[in-house]
């Protein structure tokens, strides 16, 4: 479904990425973990086009993506929850999860996904006309998530979903994540700093150090993998 | 204890006030005798009363986060109410527009005339309330759309000698086309930046209407814009000033109901959210530039018929019209009135144009004034004199839950 060829991404005149080679396949939670700086979030970044590769191809459903401006690629069905949930703070949660139809008009099937929606994040259709600004961390995860499922996405790009967040939280969000992934066949690529919870979710897993990815393998390998462990899992 | 204090605080603002004044009020040299006069009563008047202006502001201060916490709900519950309640809203409309209606026939031809510029400020300060209140970007350079309207409707009036009523759409094309040209490179920028850019743009544009003499004419203008005819039909002098003031409540009503229309519709919220945080915008799939660029080339659209209506009023436009004084007044009226708020840029509007109209007297003290008045609004309403309230569409999850049953039934 999507696929990284040789990536390289810079801020500047700083290289982030050195090469990346990557493939996330349909139906697939996929999980990337690393280090802080690793460039975890530039891949993401570089996926969805805000910070676009200097080289390198990404292709999307056979389709290269690499030099489209970011809301033609919402539109071909990649969402990005940002890493820090940035949501809007003066727009109601109803006007939130509107926004992540931007690109969408057909009214009774957004209807329909805010009623699923809801129906996830219970809490969400409580505050739904609340400023999003004056909901709690959690929340705002919440409603962050619910955004970018709004969109229809295929492939939806969740960035440290459990940041800042308590533990109770952190599980009832991979949960959803996980039957979102199930109910609605939504591949999901997800980048962590939480390797223990990260790599139990998912299907396979990439090890992320300084730019490069050095390691691949399925969740339950990596998850019982000394250096992994060593590394990343404090075991 | 505490008004102790506040006593012994006022009492020490006023003696420092005694000393500062000392040298301007107090000592008066005669050059002609030679002598010095000595006013001691001005030392004492200047400490009364800055001891009880003082003791005032002192209170205001103390009583100002009560009043926040307390009556924060009620206010907006009174404005909403105000707003909302057809049973208020639809009377004072009525009144309001009956008022406006009958007003060249109740006023004379002088105060139309001002009421008429100050509608054209309203109007602009609409647009640019697009531009800042919504979409969150700061334009200093306004006045050059204004320009750029008003031009062209007197060169093409008198190149091709198009009507007003030929011009005014044609003004706000150009305009919007100016902005557009002008926003592209330029919301590449942010803040500040983008605040110097449309500064120079505004200042470019004036230049140059100032010195291509073979295009504009130069400082000298252009005059005899013709007035806008009814019908084919020549109107006496009284007579056009009052139908220019029924164009122009027109254009205003049609401002307000667009502005409005686009504040809550999904663009309008694009904006909004573009203001918050971009990344995420872009994350959901909007486009960064265009969306800016839509706030841009709409708000510069009302300053360009502005200016046609400016132009086909005075009859007569040179570029001194145009200075950047005037960019700052409509972002005044738009500070002042309360950013994003239609109701409070209204209202800043025509306080900002016609309070100085009607206080000739005190016109040497129009900038003390100005600046005093600015400062008092940001210690106690720093979100303008009627803050943006957005609307909130409530609805009931029972009858939601209903109405969606409903569908998947039927």
């Amino acid at each position: 479904m999507l696929k990284l060829k040789n990536i390289q991404t810079f801020y500047g005149n700083i290289q982030v990425l050195k090469d990346i080679n990557m493939e996330v396949k349909q139906g697939e939670i996929i999980t990337l973990i690393g280090a802080n700086g690793a460039g975890k979030s530039t891949i993401l970044m570089t996926i969805s086009g805000i910070v676009p590769p200097r080289k390198g191809d990404i292709l999307f459903q056979g389709n290269p993506i690499q030099n489209i401006n970011p809301d033609k690629i919402v539109a071909l069905g990649i969402s990005q929850v940002p890493e820090g949930r940035r949501i809007f703070p003066y727009l109601t949660v109803m006007e939130n999860l509107d926004m992540g139809t931007f690109l969408r008009n057909d009214v009774f099937e957004i209807k329909k996904d805010m009623d699923y929606v809801f129906q996830l994040f219970p809490i969400l259709s409580e505050r739904r006309n609340q400023p999003g600004g004056t909901l709690s961390g959690g929340e705002q995860q919440m409603l962050a998530i619910s955004r970018a499922i709004m969109a229809r996405p295929k492939l939806l790009l969740l960035d440290e979903p459990s940041l800042g967040l308590a533990p109770i939280i952190t599980t009832q969000i991979f949960n959803i994540i996980k039957k979102i992934n199930r109910e609605n066949n939504t591949t999901i690529f997800l980048v962590e700093q939480n390797a223990s919870l990260a790599l139990k979710v998912a299907d396979r897993g990439y090890v992320m150090e300084t730019g490069e990815i050095i390691m691949t393998d399925t969740g339950d390998n990596l998850f019982n993998n000394k250096d992994v462990k060593k590394a990343y899992l404090g075991i | 204890m505490t008004i102790k204090n506040q006593i012994k605080k006022s009492f020490l603002v006023s003696l420092w006030f005694m000393f500062l004044t000392f040298p301007i009020l107090v000592i008066q040299v005669n050059t002609v005798e030679n002598v010095i006069k000595w006013r001691w009563l001005n030392m004492i008047g200047v400490g009364i009363g800055s001891f009880f202006l003082s003791i005032l502001w002192r209170y205001m201060l103390e009583k100002r986060p009560e009043k926040g916490k307390q009556t924060k709900k009620y206010q907006l519950f009174f404005l909403n109410n105000i707003l909302h309640e057809k049973k208020i809203f639809f009377p004072v409309i009525i009144l309001l527009s009956l008022f406006v209606l009958c007003f060249p026939y109740i006023f004379s031809m002088y105060q139309t005339n001002i009421m008429i510029s100050a509608l054209i400020y309203v109007m602009m300060g609409l647009g640019l309330n697009i531009v800042i209140g919504l979409a969150g970007l700061l334009d200093l350079g306004y006045v050059a759309f204004f320009a750029v309207g008003a031009y062209s409707y007197a060169l093409l009036n008198y190149h091709y000698g198009l009507i007003f009523w030929i011009a005014l759409p044609l003004g706000g094309i150009l305009a919007l086309i100016f902005g557009v040209i002008l926003g592209y490179p330029v919301l590449r920028l942010r803040g500040d930046y983008l605040a110097i850019v449309t500064l120079g743009f505004g200042e470019i544009i004036r230049l140059v209407l100032e010195n291509w003499n073979d295009f504009s004419f130069g400082p000298s203008g252009i005059s005899n814009i013709p007035k806008p005819c009814f019908l084919g039909i020549d109107l006496s002098l009284q007579g056009t000033t009052k139908y220019l003031f029924y164009i122009i409540v027109g254009m205003v009503a049609l401002t307000i109901f667009v502005t409005n229309r686009l504040q809550n519709s999904r663009i309008g919220r694009a904006w909004i959210a573009l203001k918050d945080d971009e990344i995420a915008c872009q994350a959901m799939g909007i486009n960064k530039g265009k969306t800016k660029l839509r706030a841009f080339g709409l708000g510069a659209m009302w300053a360009g018929m502005g200016g046609v209506i400016f132009a086909a009023k005075t009859t007569f436009i040179n570029p001194a019209s145009f200075t950047i004084w005037e960019s700052v007044i409509i972002l005044c009226t738009v500070v002042l009135g309360g950013m994003g708020s239609i109701t409070g840029v209204v209202l800043g509007a025509l306080l900002l144009i016609l309070l100085p109209e009607y206080l000739r007297a005190f016109s040497e003290f129009r900038m003390i004034i100005f600046g005093a008045v600015l400062v008092l609004m940001m210690v106690f309403r720093p979100g303008g004199i009627i803050k943006n309230v957005r609307r909130i569409y409530k609805f009931d999850p029972i009858l939601e839950k209903n109405s969606v049953k409903n569908e998947v039934n039927s």
